[in-house]
């Protein structure tokens, strides 16, 4: 009984150090050597590709609805035959209609995140013409920008062929200028 | 087409982990891995510990279960003392007591609930060193106790089972921690965080949007929490989070780690008893199950959903609530289903806005016990368990004394593995009827309906189970669901590992007898199909009735809304 308890704590200490300390330390100055400003989040003045922001009006593509704050990730938590979540959809839909968008479902719903940085190709194509509109650009210019900057299946058949919301609306920001 | 690639390459990169991680384990346990025994041996020394002297059950246990309280002190006390610990950049005060407990009993027991979210909770400090190491010591312990029964059936009149100590230590220095720190280096080739700086305040000028970004050592606990099947994740939006799951790549690689261990130890089985179509029986029963969830719920989360249809007049139907666009609809299944089926939890897309049938699916993996294919050790231990009742079930439709794999199984191997496989829905059916009969319970659910009652169903199975996945929208960090969540955990876990070590102990203790022409033969067809009949039936009977108060109704509701 005493054995053990000592042998606990003799285990808990060596491996705290271990685990608990060389290990992410280790890994955090492998990180910064290999990849530099990965491992921080590549977060530059106007913020990070990989976390979502928000955009709103006709001027900007969107992506996913929500508030992207930052601090409080997560989903809605609707479930699959709530009322709230009907509201939610509507609203989005109503102000895409009114923009002359046929949304996807993308567009109309909320991440598992709260900060999905990114929408299908197809989400973003569907916005040229409220974005062409409201910026008067030609929609094959957006067109063109939108499939320049497709990220392409990794390997070729995980995930989805999407395109970086932040990163298109700075593209934009400059076509415009 | 993008389906069934991803299919081919998962089961390429299991099948190769199922043969080569399986007999490495093998050699793990049974000494013959010795590359780091100059560091060993020290250790030992410093424990005080015997390498060569082997436990009884009972010492076995004594020293699993001192190890786990002691732990669960261990965790307990770092978070409540955390504002006084380094590394608080952000000031956070430490963690209150019922949050404590339940956290740390949750880490302990390879549970990985979370009633908090990690980027207003946790200090760097506290993920590190009480969620993180647990999350290796836990994956530890759970594989050591199959580990320890598997030798009770490759043993024959042994008083012992193995050394708990050692195998603890092993495990931890030769399987995980070196599998962790490789694929966290993918992880932060991905775009995965790992650093200690504090979070960061931007501006986009064009917008005037601001935000607050969290950071910290995130790939390091990334990896271990999919790899020892714990699923706690750092941030609260879990494997959803573009920190924690930058790319699809991530994703898979995560699905990747979290079967590798569960499915391997089939083949590790195998090779102990020297029997390795039993190992391939047993892993074709949990690929069985793990097929028909992975297909039921994709069906179900590609189908339309009647809400998107409500909305848009049947103009846009995909269900992408609580899913991200990287992944798509399939890759987040995929990831869903392998986490609930593996005792792990860990989720990129958000189970409570699943349809009926989709939730319904993450549910029922739960419900039958967590065996297709379990967490790091409790899979194993748990269809084993199953097997036992099964024999028991055709020894008396024949009429023979039952035998399994040359044991003779007796009145206290089915007392032990009945309790082994009962304790689950029992503490699951009983904590679930307090929590809907006492107002704090009843306080918990975000939607209405029968959904509600699904959230608090959700809770309880998946803590029962030490799954550790939710349906986000109850509220968990109250007194009453952080108390009673500790305890259905505990139970959960040590109610079924007791009775393991036990069984353990008693087969090690039997003589090997021989085959005759009336043996039941354990690795054919018809045994497997009479295992997996066995776990439905378990299951079905058990949790038949709270499922129609919850999914089913919901499924069945036609288009009512809540």
């Amino acid at each position: 009984m005493l054995n053990a308890v000592r042998r606990s704590v003799i285990f808990l200490i060596a491996f705290g150090v271990l685990l608990g300390l060389i290990y992410p330390v280790s890994l955090a100055l492998i990180g910064s050597g290999l990849f530099g400003s990965k491992v921080t989040g590549q977060i530059q003045s106007s913020g990070s590709p990989l976390i979502g922001q928000s955009f709103t009006g006709p001027t900007w593509f969107h992506g996913r609805l929500g508030s992207y704050n930052a601090m409080a990730s997560g989903g809605t938590n609707y479930g699959p035959r709530s009322i709230l979540l009907r509201k939610e959809v509507s609203a989005a839909y109503a102000f895409y209609h009114s923009h002359g968008v046929n949304p996807t479902s993308q567009l109309i719903t909320s991440s598992a995140s709260g900060l999905d940085p990114s929408i299908s190709v197809n989400s973003a194509l569907v916005q040229i013409p409220m974005v062409s509109a409201a910026r008067g650009i030609a929609p094959s210019a957006l067109r063109r920008l939108i499939l320049s900057q497709q990220s392409g299946r990794d390997f070729g058949f995980l995930g989805e062929n999407t395109v970086n919301v932040l990163r298109l609306n700075q593209s934009l920001l400059k076509l415009a200028k | 087409m993008n389906i069934a690639l991803t299919i081919l390459a998962l089961l390429i990169v299991l099948g190769i982990s199922w043969r080569y991680l399986g007999s490495y384990l093998e050699a793990v346990f049974e000494g013959r891995v010795k590359f780091l025994s100059f560091i060993e041996r020290r250790f030992y020394k410093l424990l005080g510990v015997d390498p060569e002297a082997e436990q009884s059950w009972q010492s076995y246990a004594r020293s699993l279960i001192i190890f786990s309280v002691l732990s669960i002190a261990f965790c307990y006390g770092i978070l409540r003392l955390q504002a006084h610990l380094p590394l608080n950049q952000s000031h956070l005060p430490g963690v209150p007591p019922a949050l404590a407990w339940n956290t740390a009993v949750s880490f302990i027991t390879n549970t990985n609930w979370q009633n908090y979210a990690g980027e207003t909770t946790m200090t760097y400090l506290s993920q590190m060193m009480a969620l993180v190491v647990p999350q290796f010591t836990s994956a530890a312990v759970g594989i050591a106790a199959a580990i320890a029964l598997s030798r009770g059936f490759s043993r024959k009149l042994s008083k012992t089972i193995g050394n708990f100590w050692v195998d603890i230590t092993r495990v931890i220095i030769y399987v995980l921690l070196p599998v962790a720190f490789i694929a966290a280096i993918v992880f932060m080739g991905q775009g995965a965080v790992q650093t200690f700086s504090h979070s960061v305040t931007i501006r986009n000028a064009a917008t005037g949007f601001k935000q607050t970004i969290p950071l910290g050592p995130v790939a390091s606990l990334e990896t271990i929490k999919q790899f020892g099947t714990n699923g706690g994740g750092y941030f609260n939006a879990n494997g959803a989070h573009p920190f924690e799951d930058p790319t699809a790549m991530t994703a898979f690689l995560s699905v990747v780690l979290l079967l590798a261990i569960p499915v391997s130890l089939t083949y590790t089985f195998g090779k102990m008893i020297k029997r390795k179509r039993t190992g391939l029986l047993l892993l074709a029963t949990m690929a069985f199950f793990f097929f028909v969830s992975l297909g039921v719920a994709t069906v179900a989360e590609k189908a339309p959903s009647p809400v998107m249809s409500a909305a848009t007049h049947g103009q846009v139907v995909h269900a992408f609530e609580g899913k991200e666009s990287r992944f798509g609809i399939f890759d987040s299944v995929l990831y869903d289903v392998a986490s609930t089926q593996t005792s792990t939890g860990s989720i990129n897309s958000q189970l409570d806005s699943y349809s009926p049938v989709g939730g319904a699916v993450a549910l029922g993996g739960m419900m039958l016990g967590e065996v297709s294919p379990g967490g790091v050790g409790s899979g194993l231990y748990t269809i084993l368990a199953f097997a036992i009742v099964t024999v028991f079930i055709a020894g008396l439709m024949v009429g023979r004394t039952p035998e399994f794999l040359g044991k003779k199984i007796q009145a206290k191997e089915i007392k032990l593995a009945s309790i082994a496989v009962l304790i689950m829905p029992i503490v699951v059916l009983v904590a679930t009827a307090i929590a809907v009969s006492v107002p704090a319970g009843r306080a918990g659910p975000l939607n209405a309906g029968p959904h509600g009652f699904s959230e608090i169903l959700y809770a309880i199975t998946s803590q029962g189970n030490n799954n550790g996945s939710a349906f986000g929208g109850l509220s968990g960090n109250t007194a009453f669901y952080n108390i009673i969540g500790g305890v259905v955990m505990l139970l959960g876990r040590f109610g079924v590992m007791i009775p393991v070590l036990a069984l353990s102990g008693s087969l090690a203790a039997a003589p090997i007898v021989g085959e005759t022409d009336g043996t039941l033969k354990t690795d054919s067809f018809l045994f497997g199909s009479l295992l997996v009949g066995v776990i439905v039936i378990v299951g079905a009977l058990s949790f038949f009735p709270v499922l129609s108060l919850g999914p089913i109704a919901e499924a069945l509701s036609h288009g009512r809304l809540f």
